[in-house]
């Protein structure tokens, strides 16, 4: 089953995804900044990083931009959070290389769908 | 045939659209409530009515006129589609099409076709409440193109394309036409941009959605296709007032969307042209000659060039010419249809591997000799329901109608739950003849063989069905024309198979060309198994007893240079070329194997028709001529000259 990383400084954001993803049998691994997400997934393996933004020690654009730079996840799809539903940070986003986002707050049927219209089946 | 003659091309037109209504008339007796099947014949019944009425077919235009109201109550729900109603549309449906050829279709015909046809509506005048109206469909067609950084960035086309699938029918096309050539492509970059006729109940917005996190950096263009075709046809009088008439352009649209792409040629135009892509092939192997033989490194290249075009236009053409066997069995419905009513039997009739493609002469020459087997089928080889039941077997019996593709050659068969072969008619029919001595043993296979001898038939009373004309022995001959084979197999009490290996083409064959004293001769390909050296020991050793010993197994082998009695000393190193029909093998002893060779077969005159060995000619590249070997006669004889040496001991 494929794995998904969730990078995310709040815990409780964290669990959400992770309960929603692995009611949907997806294996899901924990990351708390972007400096642990980085780590874990530098090697690739994983086939989604779901990341927010805002994040200590190193922030989601930033984990993106390392994570594109390195040939192990080039073309994962990379999901950002975001509060805003700001076009700004979203082009920047997607310039630091992600393919797509997800708005907070969600309903983990609306995690469940953006995960999927990602990740080919 | 003149192209632009309207009339004829109305004729045209109506024939496919008579054969779309008895297409969906006999599937309407399979599936009674198929909405879409109602409304595919009430479509077809519409336009032919409009369009006749426009090129100046007056009486066939009132006459399906009634037709269509009939089948507007149907597709409305206020009548159902009773086995009655779908019989006697189908019997107008013949009148029509005599209408649309133009033969003679007395007017007390039509009427008595229409006076059925009212008594079939008010009989099932009291169907269930009308259906839910479906939801307007649209058809969009969808074109885009992702930015390069697409794929690294973790956007994939594939579920993007699957997402538009789920939104409706979908028909997807790749544009690869901004794809550099190799040297220049980066693997990782997306050249691709897509076309997509999708039809849905969906707004555009949906669509938009798909796209939603690339929408601002990719192309997109979402076009409306406006409904034309089928809405804008003339009708008689009354106007198309009911709410579905807009609904149903639109999926009617999307097909016509495909079908704008193709186009339709007259057959011989693309005879014309095989002959030409023929002609081209022998050229290029002169060509191919005369560049061997040069030290011009560029004729060389040139030829190179030439070989790899030629060999593309050959693959092409044969392609065009490929046409799905379903054109031929989706006759036979018709045809089953008939001879369940005229028999009185009940027939379960299936077809498999539809999808299978043929050359397109290959299946017209079919479609004889398949009518025969069907008919023999359902005529000789059904039992009635009585019989069936008395033989515990399910009262309906079962006729299946199968293609399947094995390397090079089709495999038809014809399968029945009959009764099966009576060997003892057959044995006594065969002694009869005078094919077999009373009492002599014979093997099952070739008693069943029996059956394709002229003038061999075994029904005792000759009935209207199959009584007609063509016997199997026919049917052996048209097959074997094709270059194909028949056999039967069967089981008393459980039902027979007749199974016809027919090649994919007729036209050119891939051969390997081989020398054999000083003549030169082709073995197709697709039945060579393997090439082995005959050392002079193994040679001497075979004397009077050909065979070799291949893997442990015995293979029979001719020597050609006797069989073509050359009348040379036998070469030190001979080779025999193993060939086989699929079940049994044998091997040619040649001279020399020349190599592979594209060969355009030319047709013996009827002068050599009775000459066996050989199935054609074909004319090499220095000019010469060379004879292709007829494979499964090869085979049967090697099997036979087999047999003797074992009974011989």
């Amino acid at each position: 089953m494929a794995s998904i990383l969730t990078v995310d400084d709040s815990a409780s954001i964290r669990m959400t995804i992770k309960i929603a993803l692995a009611n949907e049998g997806y294996n899901v691994v924990e990351a708390g900044d972007g400096a642990e997400g980085l780590a874990k997934a530098a090697d690739g393996g994983f086939s989604l990083i779901i990341t927010d933004l805002n994040m200590p020690v190193m922030d989601g654009l930033t984990m993106i931009r390392n994570l594109r730079a390195k040939p192990g996840n080039s073309g994962v799809p990379i999901l950002f959070l975001t509060t805003e539903s700001d076009v700004e940070i979203k082009a920047q986003a997607k310039a630091a290389g992600a393919t797509g986002w997800l708005t907070k707050p969600f309903i983990p049927e609306q995690l469940v769908r953006v995960v999927k219209k990602v990740l080919a089946s | 045939m003149s192209g632009s003659d309207p009339a004829e091309i109305f004729r045209q037109e109506a024939q496919d659209l008579l054969e779309q209504i008895e297409q969906g008339l006999l599937d309407m007796s399979n599936r009674p409530g198929d909405r879409e099947l109602v409304d595919s014949v009430f479509r077809g019944l519409h336009t032919l009515k409009g369009s006749g009425a426009m090129f100046g077919f007056d009486a066939l235009a009132a006459f399906t006129h009634h037709c269509e109201t009939a089948f507007d109550r149907v597709r409305k729900g206020e009548v159902a589609a009773t086995p009655a109603l779908v019989s006697a549309v189908l019997a107008a449906q013949d009148h029509m099409r005599a209408l649309a050829e133009g033969r003679e279709a007395p007017q007390s015909v039509g009427d008595a076709l229409l006076a059925d046809l009212r008594l079939a509506v008010e009989a099932a005048g009291d169907a269930g409440a009308p259906e839910a109206p479906t939801p307007e469909l649209t058809t969009f067609i969808i074109r885009f193109s992702l930015p390069a950084d697409a794929l690294v960035n973790g956007t994939r086309p594939l579920p993007l394309l699957d997402e538009l699938r789920e939104l409706g029918e979908c028909a997807v096309r790749a544009i690869t036409d901004q794809v550099p050539l190799l040297e220049a492509l980066n693997p990782v970059e997306c050249h691709l941009a897509w076309e997509v006729v999708l039809t849905t109940s969906q707004p555009k917005s949906a669509i938009e959605d798909v796209f939603i996190f690339v929408i601002d950096d990719m192309k997109l263009e979402i076009e409306v296709q406006t409904p034309d075709v089928v809405a804008s046809s003339p009708s008689i009088d009354q106007p198309q007032a009911h709410p579905l008439a807009a609904n149903e352009a639109a999926p009617a649209e999307a097909k016509a969307a495909r079908a704008g792409d193709t186009l339709r040629v007259p057959a011989e135009r693309l005879d014309e042209l095989m002959d030409r892509v023929g002609e081209l092939v022998i050229a290029q192997s002169r060509l191919e000659q005369v560049a061997a033989s040069s030290a011009d490194p560029h004729l060389r290249a040139v030829s190179e060039e030439i070989e790899r075009l030629a060999g593309e236009l050959r693959d092409t053409m044969m392609v065009v010419r490929m046409v799905p066997i379903s054109q031929l069995f989706g006759r036979f419905r018709r045809l089953i249809h008939d001879l369940a009513r005229d028999t009185g039997k009940l027939i379960d009739f299936s077809t498999e591997g539809e999808t299978t493609e043929l050359d397109k002469t290959v299946i017209e020459r079919l479609a004889d000799p398949l009518v025969h087997l069907i008919r023999n089928a359902a005529d000789h080889g059904l039992e009635p329901s009585e019989a069936r039941l008395a033989s515990g077997k399910a009262p309906t019996g079962k006729i299946t109608l199968g293609a399947r593709q094995s390397g090079a050659e089709v495999i038809v068969t014809i399968t029945d739950d009959g009764r099966g072969v009576d060997r003892a008619r057959v044995r006594a029919k065969a002694e009869e003849a005078g094919l077999v001595a009373a009492g002599a043993t014979i093997s099952d296979d070739e008693l069943l063989q029996f059956i394709f001898h002229p003038g061999f038939s075994t029904a005792q009373a000759v009935t209207s069905l199959s009584g007609r004309g063509v016997g199997m022995d026919v049917v052996k001959r048209t097959i074997e024309n094709l270059r194909g084979s028949i056999k039967m197999t069967s089981r008393p009490g459980e039902g027979s198979q007749i199974a016809l290996r027919i090649p994919l083409t007729l036209a050119i064959i891939d051969g390997l060309l081989v020398r054999v004293g000083e003549a030169r001769y082709v073995i197709p390909l697709p039945a060579v198994e393997e090439c082995v050296e005959l050392s002079p020991e193994q040679d001497l050793r075979s004397t009077g007893r050909s065979f070799i010993t291949l893997r442990d197994q015995l293979v029979p082998f001719i020597r050609l240079r006797e069989l073509f009695a050359t009348g040379q000393a036998r070469e030190a190193h001979q080779k025999v070329v193993v060939v086989s029909t699929g079940e049994d093998r044998v091997g040619l002893v040649v001279d020399q194997i020349l190599g592979d060779h594209q060969t355009v077969i030319k047709a013996l005159s009827g002068f050599h028709a009775d000459v066996e060995t050989f199935s054609g000619a074909t004319i090499l590249g220095d000019g010469g001529v060379a004879l292709i070997l007829d494979i499964a006669h090869l085979v049967a004889a090697g099997q036979r000259q087999d047999a003797q040496l074992r009974a011989a001991g």
